[in-house]
């Protein structure tokens, strides 16, 4: 068992959590993830190491309310416990100078970015942070984005924040005013695909975390294959991190979309759940 | 050995075989010959004293049948249902010569069922102070954790997923192997003193050079053979198409075929087809029918023949309405506008010729292709040994196919280390077993030597 240490709701929907996991906390490095069951019924969901607090133990993820496993996740309190938590897993994100970096966030994908620019900022290089997000109050982490970045800029679909429009619309400006020398992008599928058709025309390196669905993540299944370069990966051991140019993303969206029928039903039943308290447990 | 009727079992996951009855155990068991010379021993993996076994079966003495059992197997119950004794044991039965071999699986089988929750009364004498981590839960490491107890040392297993027993939990279904046979294996186990601490993949949650710090004074890696291979053709990534491994550990592990009771989601295909012929393959068709499936087909490479499945298997998947079409390829997956799964493109093949190795050519015969309409597809193409461990630990040596090189007493390339199972090239469960005790017996001399 994995106790809550402490819940923090950073937006709509979204939550940080503190998870005693002390082992976890002393091997994991930036960019690898866990993977959590809450119950004897439940699924096994990854998510990626947003920070740990090596004193207490302590693994911090963040997360947002998307389904059955993350909204159930979303209904304990500090003081109780999870069933199972598992990691660190995957390949850690290479930290080395780059010279000049931009990191582009969207939506939760910015508890990933946060970290990782924190360690590349550290070994000298400049980051240029890009956040995107629906609306103002789903940008999350804002301070803590401002202080890893030299430079900062807002995009919101609805222009409550920064400007009105998309990461890419940024980051095309950004690209034709500076020399880069890499970008790294964390986000919904469909930004990360966007920032890539960018950036692999214009030959900048880009490294992005992939999210595909995932089983035991210990490489036993393949259920997180993704086409890397017309090659099969598997995301949790050979990931989850891959050159944006070679990923197959078309293959990758509709992967994601494999159980959308089954997911509603499980969404539906946890509600019904909820609401009567006959069958809350 | 008595069976449920295919259309009803079929249906459901429990038990196909039920075992036999007092009475067809002794009518079994005094068939055997007792002969001088026993061949069956020899086709043992762990050389079971089987005559002596059987004797006292014939003698309605299991508890003493189990004892024997026991020398040689920490796991009677499980091998007895899963091990393939017609390659085995079974094979060099003198009386196999006219086909009517002795029923040597079902008898270990019936001495384990019904000792299975007397105290054996294992004592743990000269307890010493040493530990001793084990790397994964499965029979080898079970097995070498099991004999280290016995010898008195202080065994603790590391297991990656959120349950133990490696392929036993994850992969072998519950029809053929009941979960509750296993968790009792883990029961008194437990109840000798192992520690089992799950959620923990040696290498990242904690690494080898961790746990010697922690004091272990060895080191057993059986991590198994946990990477499913896939064919490299096109379309092999659409949806609904899985590797049994996915799909096994979805219905086992996860117990998906009750969702949404249990959260993980699983694809209720009407037409589905297993590609392979090992008993992963069968066991993905049989848990696919199970499922609901209204057709399961198993496309195999070669003939019936061939197949590295067990014999027992075979005859139950084909009972069970499975239909087997052998001599036949994939050659690439089609899917719909939304990349699912709709069809396969399939090539027969044919046995060639022998060439001098003795090794039969397969060829493609030209203009052979044809389409199989399916909508879900399973891969059960084997498994690579899992990598991941091996990597992460510096000067640990694996051959070019990625198993740990280990020398007569399995002992790794790193002193203290030593590592058996799948991960050194077996792939059998008795087999695992066997090395794992035979690693233990490794362990046992390092550490007098050291
Ligand atoms: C390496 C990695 C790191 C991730 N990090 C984070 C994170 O830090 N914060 C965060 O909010 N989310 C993260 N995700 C996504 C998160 O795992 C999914 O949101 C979660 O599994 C949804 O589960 P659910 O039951 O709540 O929703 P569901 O209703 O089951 O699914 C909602 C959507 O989530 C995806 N999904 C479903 N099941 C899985 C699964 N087992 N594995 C992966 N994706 C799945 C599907 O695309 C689905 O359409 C990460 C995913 C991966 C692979
Ligand atoms: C579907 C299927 C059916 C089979 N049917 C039969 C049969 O009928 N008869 C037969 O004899 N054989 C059968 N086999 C083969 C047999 O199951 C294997 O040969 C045997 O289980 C190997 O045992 P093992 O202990 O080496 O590894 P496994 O059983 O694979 O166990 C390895 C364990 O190690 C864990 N692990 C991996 N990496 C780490 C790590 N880094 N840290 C911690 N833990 C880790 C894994 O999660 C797993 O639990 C079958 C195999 C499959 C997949
Ligand atoms: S999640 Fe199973 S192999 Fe990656």
């Amino acid at each position: 068992m994995y106790k809550i240490i402490n819940t923090e709701e950073i937006g709509p929907k979204i939550k940080s959590y503190e998870i005693y996991a002390p082992n976890i906390a002393k091997n994991a490095k930036v960019g690898q993830f866990v993977i959590l069951r809450i119950n004897d019924t439940g699924e096994r969901i990854p998510l990626t190491i947003a920070g740990t607090n090596l004193e207490k133990g302590l693994v911090k993820i963040i997360f947002q309310e998307v389904g059955k496993t993350t909204m159930q996740l979303a209904s304990l309190s500090a003081g109780e416990c999870i069933k199972d938590f598992m990691g660190p897993l995957g390949y850690p994100t290479e930290i080395k100078k780059y010279g000049t970096l931009v990191s582009v966030a969207g939506g939760v994908g910015v508890a990933g970015v946060v970290p990782v620019i924190k360690e590349l900022k550290n070994v000298g290089n400049k980051i240029i942070t890009i956040v995107g997000a629906r609306c103002k109050d789903l940008i999350i982490l804002k301070d803590e984005l401002r202080q890893q970045s030299d430079s900062i800029f807002f995009a919101t679909n609805d222009g409550t924040y920064g400007i009105k429009g998309y990461v890419t619309d940024i980051l095309k400006e950004v690209i034709n005013k500076e020399k880069i020398d890499i970008v790294y992008a964390i986000g919904p599928v469909a930004m990360m695909k966007s920032v890539s058709e960018i950036t692999r025309s214009k030959n900048i390196k880009t490294i992005v975390s992939l999210n595909p669905i995932m089983v035991d993540g210990t490489g036993m299944c393949g259920a997180c294959r993704v086409t890397i370069n017309d090659e099969t990966k598997f995301a949790c051991v050979d990931g989850p991190e891959f050159d944006a140019s070679l990923v197959n993303w078309e293959e990758l969206i509709s992967r994601l979309g494999l159980f959308k029928n089954l997911e509603e039903i499980a969404i539906n039943k946890f509600k019904h759940n909820q609401g009567c308290n006959c069958c809350k447990k | 050995m008595p069976e449920r009727d295919p259309n009803i079992r079929k249906k459901d996951f429990e038990q196909v075989n039920c075992g036999y009855t007092q009475s067809e155990m002794l009518k079994e068991a005094k068939r055997c010959l007792q002969c001088q010379k026993p061949l069956c021993i020899h086709g043992c993996p762990v050389g079971i004293n089987i005559p002596e076994f059987v004797r006292y079966l014939s003698n309605n003495n299991p508890k003493q049948a189990v004892i024997v059992l026991k020398q040689k197997n920490n796991l009677p119950a499980v091998c007895s249902r899963v091990c393939p004794q017609e390659n085995q044991c079974e094979k060099f039965c003198i009386l196999a010569k006219k086909n009517e071999s002795v029923s040597i699986g079902n008898l270990e089988r019936y001495a384990a069922d019904t000792t299975a929750r007397d105290d054996l009364n294992d004592v743990i004498i000269n307890k010493k102070d040493i530990k001793i981590a084990i790397v994964g839960s499965g029979p080898a490491g079970l097995a070498c954790g099991g004999d280290l107890l016995k010898m008195g040392y202080n065994v603790t297993v590391y297991e990656s997923l959120h349950n133990a027993g490696g392929v036993l939990r994850y992969g072998i279904p519950k029809f053929r192997l009941p979960k509750d046979v296993l968790d009792l294996e883990l029961y008194n186990l437990k109840k000798l003193g192992i520690k089992i601490i799950l959620n923990t993949f040696i290498g990242r949650t904690k690494t080898i050079k961790e746990l010697f710090d922690e004091g272990y004074g060895a080191i057993f890696i059986a991590t198994g053979a946990g990477l499913p291979i896939f064919p490299k053709i096109s379309g092999e990534n659409l949806n609904h198409i899985y590797s049994a491994n996915e799909f096994l550990v979805r219905v086992n592990l996860m117990h998906s075929f009750d969702f949404p009771n249990y959260d993980t989601p699983i694809y209720k295909a009407r037409n589905v087809v297993v590609i392979g012929g090992g008993n992963t393959a069968m066991d993905a068709a049989r848990t696919a029918l199970r499922l609901g499936a209204k057709n399961v087909k198993l496309v195999y490479r070669k003939t019936e023949n061939e197949m590295p499945a067990r014999k027992e298997e075979r005859i139950h998947a084909k009972e069970e309405g499975v239909e087997f079409i052998t001599s036949t390829n994939p050659l690439r997956f089609i899917g719909n506008e939304k990349r699912f799964v709709k069809a396969i493109e399939c090539m027969k093949t044919e046995l060639g010729e022998v060439d001098n190795l003795g090794r039969r050519y397969l060829s493609k015969i030209i203009g052979s292709d044809y389409i199989i309409e399916t909508d879900m597809v399973i891969l059960a193409l084997g498994l690579h040994p899992n990598p991941t461990l091996p990597s992460l630990v510096d000067g640990l040596i694996v051959d070019s196919h990625g198993y740990i090189i280990t020398d007569d007493s399995l002992m790794t390339s790193l002193p203290g280390i030593f590592a058996g199972g799948d991960i050194i090239g077996g792939a059998t469960v008795i087999e695992a077993m066997g090395m794992g005790k035979k690693a233990a017996e490794g362990i046992k001399k390092y550490l007098k030597n050291n």
